[in-house]
């Protein structure tokens, strides 16, 4: 087990995300589980796969990927959903699933606390879960959730009272290959401008969340 | 379609299909309105019915969207629980109404803390041929349009509440939200208001909602081939323009049914 120093939730300037803080436990049973936190935010991601697939949702094609996103309280229910499908086609995009027809590839994300910028936690904790299994992957992505203050300020990884307070919350997937857009989703509007400005700042940032992804499978490496 | 530039229907990449509206076509509900792109029909019917506000907002009504796919609209909805589609597109509806505020829940307020509205709107698909993101949007704001909601009074002594059906009044919509959807092919080609053929062959899809101040209120996209920041911009600037056609078509329809 690794830990890394975590520092006090708080507003955070635009500079690239707080550090995380990452356990990496070796549970035998799915294909590959990580933790990440940003500040207090943490999201248990669980991989299964290529396994079989029951009739009807068996593709020739490719492997059918299916996300299951369980809320730290309650029954999942149509935001789960909606959040699921995002996941889903995020993961479709860059898993090589030609590589493996007729299986099926589930990714489980359990909410464990929820401290602001959930579905970026939720990102990067599947990422590194679809690293950790070892699948075949076109690129590695990333999530990193903007707040637009009242100010028009920029916040990167807002805390969940940043995120009430702020007038627009946007949540990016960046993949690693040339830092395209993979995923995006808003609440709260804001002009055309901000939305750029936002993306661009979280285009930096994803160079520090791809490094922290390289340290991370290093330092699991390094020490077997 | 690559090379000719062009789609199976004729039309150009940039082009949508047809629009048609049509409002107050349902007369048992409070507002209604029936929306046709091509062959993707979508209609939403908005009921409005009285409950007590949360106890966190007192001063605040509720908006419940409800999209439905039924079987009726295609081969490929099966009868039962709602789907993944229907679930996405219902969140999608909800977070359109809450992001644009097209209506100030304070407004269906009727007395703090013990009586607001409560509008019901449900939007069923009678016919699925793609892009039912933008036929959903566009039908939840031609009905919200056509909602008239009846004064309601509190009677002092007994605290019951009266409704007076004869006199009513229209919905204060605040703002315009519109939706454009693009269907992505390949990471380059970018195709308007896809049919439901082009959306199964599609490799990603993007959503921009915007209001009538080219704010933006929704930037959907699900996954799908990634896009660079300035294919996004572009998409933004098909949508602002997008928004201006349909406001002109709304405003037509609704001056042309000016309450008797």
């Amino acid at each position: 087990m690794v830990l890394l120093p975590r520092p006090t939730p708080g507003p955070v300037p635009s500079a690239g995300p707080s550090s995380s803080l990452s356990r990496c436990p070796r549970i035998p049973s799915p294909g590959g589980t990580l933790s990440p936190l940003p500040g207090d935010t943490s999201v248990l991601a669980g991989l299964y796969g290529p396994a079989e697939v029951k009739g009807s949702r068996e593709s020739p094609d490719g492997a059918t990927v299916e996300v299951l996103l369980r809320p730290k309280v309650g029954l999942p229910g149509v935001a789960e959903r909606s959040r699921e499908q995002l996941l889903r086609r995020t993961f479709e995009a860059v898993l090589l699933g030609s590589l493996h027809p007729r299986t099926s590839i589930t990714v489980v994300l359990q909410v464990l606390s929820d401290a602001g910028s959930l579905l970026a936690c939720c990102l990067n904790a599947a990422c590194m879960g679809l690293l950790d299994a070892g699948l075949p992957l076109s690129s590695l992505f990333c999530g990193v959730t903007c707040a637009l203050d009242p100010h028009g300020d920029i916040i990167l990884d807002p805390t969940a009272r940043q995120e009430q307070e702020a007038h627009a919350v946007l949540t990016f997937a960046i993949d690693s290959a040339q830092r395209k857009v993979l995923a995006t989703t808003t609440r709260g509007s804001c002009s055309a401008e901000e939305m750029q400005r936002c993306l661009v700042a979280a285009q930096r940032a994803a160079d520090t969340i791809f490094q922290f992804y390289r340290d991370c499978v290093q330092r699991k490496y390094s020490k077997s | 379609m690559q090379k000719e530039n062009c789609r199976p229907d004729g039309r150009e990449l940039g082009e949508f299909r047809a629009t048609t509206v049509n409002i107050g076509s349902i007369t048992t509900a409070d507002g209604s309105a029936l929306v046709k792109l091509g062959n993707t029909t979508v209609i939403c019917g908005v009921k409005a019915e009285l409950a007590a506000p949360a106890l966190d907002s007192a001063n605040k009504g509720y908006i419940v969207p409800n999209v439905e796919l039924p079987s009726l609209c295609s081969t490929r909805f099966r009868s039962g629980p709602p789907g993944e589609e229907a679930q996405a597109a219902s969140q999608f509806i909800a977070d359109v109404i809450e992001n644009s505020q097209i209506i100030a829940k304070e407004d269906l307020c009727i007395a703090d803390g013990k009586l607001a509205w409560v509008l019901y709107c449900d939007i069923i698909c009678l016919d699925y041929d793609g892009n039912i993101l933008d036929a959903s949007t566009f039908a939840l704001l031609a009905a919200l349009k056509n909602v008239q909601l009846p004064s309601v009074t509190i009677n002092e002594e007994t605290g019951l509440s009266e409704v007076n059906l004869k006199q009513k009044n229209p919905l204060v919509i605040r703002k315009h939200p519109v939706a454009t959807s693009f269907a992505i092919f390949d990471d380059t080609l970018l195709i308007v208001d896809p049919t439901a053929e082009e959306e199964d062959l599609a490799t990603g899809t993007v959503t921009v909602v915007t209001d009538e101040d080219d704010r933006l209120c929704s930037v959907h996209k699900p996954g799908g081939s990634p896009l660079t920041g300035a294919k996004l911009q572009d998409c933004i600037s098909r949508a602002i323009t997008r928004h201006k056609e349909v406001k002109k078509l709304i405003d037509k329809v609704i001056k042309s049914i000016k309450p008797k």
